[in-house]
């Protein structure tokens, strides 16, 4: 089975040898997506699917959502089932860092073939229009004079990316991250009806579920973690021009499963890269509110070990993580 | 605003449209009544298709996939115990009981018109008070929500058999015990997942449905052959209308059920499934006693409430959606991301910067319940004809039916030992005479009890002031004592009134 597999796979390569100026093509891809129909992963990879096809860049495409145990069954099984996924691409994001730290799967990227990181989300912290804090300066001081009076909504459990993000900026600042109140709701919409109810008093939220209601006057984001001014919101400060060495990208990206052929790999990546390009991506880039954040290869390898001790580092600084 | 609907109508009623509404009924009422499959699988399937369409078509498509959906969901709940989906669980306690004493077509006409009059009511109050309502959607912090969700753990008597009160009081708490399976929100941590990957998320609401009705239902066929239910049925088809008697008996319900539905559906996290239920229990303690005997037999009312509260909870929740773009559940979520799709963005400026967007939605569902009833009234012979089926067939086919559709939810083999393992469990507890609804009560409404008394006590800073903290937790948690004093206060003025 695998030999008659590997022999379809050299009778397919060399169709791209000696002519590759030619745009990069694949006949098939088959998205593995870790959650059900409707989230983060499932709008990625469903988006990136749609404008790859009407790209031309790639013939067919098959989606197939495997939920559960946090994307740790999707990942288990790209790696117990490698040799029959030759076609398959795993879409994931910070997520898949932040749960190998805290041990809920016992794998990490390492064990798969990062593909590339293709669009990110900020992080940004927002208040509501009528809040008595409009700056994060101001923000700062009201957590100095007391952390009680400032709760914090996030969309995720305690120790996810909301929880850290926040408490990163604060003691990036030089308030004891411990002394956070966090606030965990089911979801980032309903962390933002929390906010709107009044009962907690600033979400930490990625920009793009912020974004809407930000543009339409109901709440404020006073800053980012984003590494420069974004063009949607050219007025929102960044942590780093306010002083605070803190840029945080919540990245969505590709993986392969273990032991892939480079041919197919350099083959992905370039298809993605060409991807990027295109008037089709453009148009599912701009209606999902989408940044493009490209690295691949041993760039993306780079920098998931550079966000694994970031994000290692955060979560020992509070507590998660037993050093 | 009646500029409005006449733009939103001129926008919808083209034939081309038209013909996508019926397109849109059909496939999902198919995929509806396959237990297990529901609106969100149906639309994330069918979003897809409707890529090159222009916004109203798309939407007018999907409303009616979503309609069809939740009405294929009730037709499987009714007709083989099975529900389709976690929002017609409830149209299940009685509507299966009608079903199975020969009355199958009354109780999917029953069905079909109290959805009808739910969408119906629900979008006039839509229409009406749309903005002020995104409003009340935030007045309710966790806080109030714990009390709602006391109070609608407060209606369980209303799930007891009679005399059978202390058994319903513990298969809710059986329930709240298995709620708390999976990954706690607060802390983070996992509870009795035994280490297993497969209990991380917790047992699925639609998993233990099916377990404890289509799956130990069935078993109890084969166990217990001579019970009413498990004979092949001569089904008096003719009877499809509902006479002037029974009308005037649902009507009070569908208009209370259709009002307590629309609110629950608008306070984002609640939904359809809570809507039903609470629909159900209200009916129950606000009914005659007379009447209080038929629920869980075959009440006309008990399965009007439901029906009724759960369509109209669906439109309930297209107000936070469409006034702030925030997703109340997770039908929404994935309809917020075919509006999207369409570059439509849903919120505040929604209903100012494009009216005839805003209206086609509204209308656009509206056609969708519509067509619906229209659609699906003559099918109904034809549907309720599973049950004339020999018990040598149905068995298989309900076991067959609810265990692949548990599996197509998840693509997890797990699922289906941990689905079998409970149903076995399900039939023990029937053969010594526990009821099953308060078991899903309790589980439905112990996730979202804790999860939001523990945010409440974070943000009061860890004391339980937040009790008597707002008025509105106040208004509810006093309801929640009245309706589990109220039988005793019952008793005891009947039994002065028979002194005298």
């Amino acid at each position: 089975m695998i030999k008659a597999y590997l022999a379809l796979l050299l009778l397919l390569l060399p169709s791209c040898v000696g002519h590759c100026d030619e745009p990069p093509h694949l006949d098939r891809i088959h998205f593995l997506i870790p959650a059900g129909p409707g989230g983060g992963w499932d709008g990625t990879a469903r988006g990136v699917g749609e404008a790859l096809l009407k790209s031309g860049l790639v013939t067919s495409i098959s989606y197939e959502n495997l939920s559960g145990g946090g994307g740790g069954r999707a990942i288990a099984k790209l790696i117990e089932t490698a040799s029959r996924q030759g076609d398959t691409l795993m879409v994931n994001s910070t997520p898949i860092v932040v749960r190998s730290l805290q041990k809920i799967f016992p794998q990490s990227f390492r064990d798969l073939t990062p593909i590339a990181s293709v669009i990110a989300d900020y992080g940004c912290f927002v208040v509501r229009k009528d809040s008595p804090y409009s700056t994060w300066g101001q923000i700062i001081a009201a957590f100095k004079a007391d952390a009680r009076q400032i709760k914090v909504a996030g969309g995720s459990v305690r120790g996810s990316t909301d929880h850290l993000v926040i408490a990163k900026a604060l003691q990036a600042a030089g308030v004891d991250p411990r002394q956070v109140r966090y606030i965990p709701y089911d979801g980032g919409g309903r962390a933002m009806t929390g906010l709107l109810t009044g009962e907690t008093q600033l979400l930490s939220t990625g920009l793009s579920e912020a974004l809407d209601l930000a543009s339409a006057g109901v709440v404020k984001v006073i800053a980012t973690t984003a590494p420069a001014r974004l063009s949607e919101i050219e007025s929102v400060p960044t942590l780093k021009e306010l002083g605070y060495d803190l840029v945080f990208a919540n990245w969505r990206g590709f993986f392969g499963p273990p032991g892939m052929s480079p041919e197919r790999i350099r083959t992905s990546i370039e298809i993605l890269a060409q991807l990027i390009q295109t008037e089709e991506f453009e148009l599912v880039r701009a209606r999902n509110g989408w940044v493009v954040l490209f690295q691949s290869g041993q760039d993306f390898y780079r920098f998931l070990e550079q966000q694994e001790r970031d994000i290692g580092r955060m979560m020992r600084d509070l507590g998660f993580l037993k050093s | 605003m009646l500029d409005g609907i006449l733009l939103g109508l001129h926008t919808v009623a083209t034939p081309a449209n038209l013909l996508l509404v019926l397109l849109g009924c059909l496939v999902g009422t198919f995929i509806g009544m396959l237990p297990g499959l529901g609106p969100i699988s149906a639309i994330a399937l069918m979003i897809p298709i409707t890529y090159g369409f222009d916004p109203a078509a798309g939407m007018i498509l999907l409303a009616g996939v979503y309609y069809g959906a939740v009405f294929g969901g009730s037709t499987s709940s009714i007709l083989i115990n099975a529900p389709g989906i976690a929002g017609t669980v409830a149209s299940a306690f009685d509507g299966y009981p009608l079903a199975r004493s020969g009355e199958p077509g009354k109780a999917l006409a029953l069905a079909a018109y109290a959805s009808f009059a739910g969408g119906t009511l629900a979008a006039l109050m839509l229409i009406i008070a749309a903005p002020i309502l995104a409003d009340l959607s935030l007045i309710f912090q966790s806080a109030d929500y714990f009390a709602l969700m006391l109070l609608g753990l407060s209606l369980v008597a209303a799930f007891a058999r009679p005399g059978g009160h202390l058994k319903a009081l513990l298969m809710a708490c059986f329930g709240i015990m298995l709620s708390t399976v999976g990954t706690d929100l607060s802390a983070g941590v996992q509870r009795f997942t035994f280490g297993r990957m497969d209990l991380m998320d917790g047992i699925s609401f639609l998993l233990l449905a099916m377990a404890t009705f289509a799956l130990a239902e069935a078993l109890m066929m084969v166990l217990q052959p001579t019970r009413a239910g498990a004979r092949p049925m001569s089904i008096r088809m003719s009877r499809l209308k509902l006479n002037k008697r029974e009308i005037k008996q649902v009507l009070p319900t569908v208009g209370r059920a259709s009002v307590l539905g629309f609110f629950v559906g608008v306070l984002p996290g609640a939904g359809a499934t809570i809507a039903s239920f609470l629909a159900y229990g209200v009916e129950r303690v606000l009914a005659k006693p007379a009447e209080q005997l038929r629920f869980g037999k075959g009440s006309l009312k008990g399965l009007a409430a439901p029906e009724t509260a759960n369509n109209a909870a669906c439109t309930g929740s297209f107000v936070p959606l469409l006034t702030l773009g925030i997703p109340g559940s997770g039908t929404t979520a994935i309809l917020l991301g075919a509006l999207l799709a369409y570059g439509i963005q849903p919120g505040p400026r929604l209903f100012v910067d494009e009216p005839q967007v805003f209206w086609a939605v509204i209308v656009s569902m509206y056609f969708g319940n519509l067509i619906l009833l229209v659609l699906n009234l003559p099918l109904i012979p034809y549907i309720a004809r599973i049950l004339m089926l020999p018990k040598v067939y149905l068995v298989p086919a309900i076991l067959f039916f609810s265990l692949i559709g548990v599996y197509l939810v998840s693509f997890n083999s797990f699922d289906i030992q941990m689905m079998v393992f409970i149903a076995v469990i399900a039939v023990g507890l029937r053969l010594l005479e526990f009821p099953m609804a308060p078991l899903l009560l309790g589980f439905i409404l112990g996730g979202m009890l804790e999860d939001n008394l523990r945010r409440a006590i974070i943000l009061s800073d860890g004391s339980f002031g937040f009790l008597l903290g707002r008025p509105t937790t106040v208004v509810l948690l006093s309801l929640t004592v009245v309706t589990l004093i109220s039988p005793l206060l019952r008793k005891l003025y009947r039994g002065i009134r028979s002194g005298n």
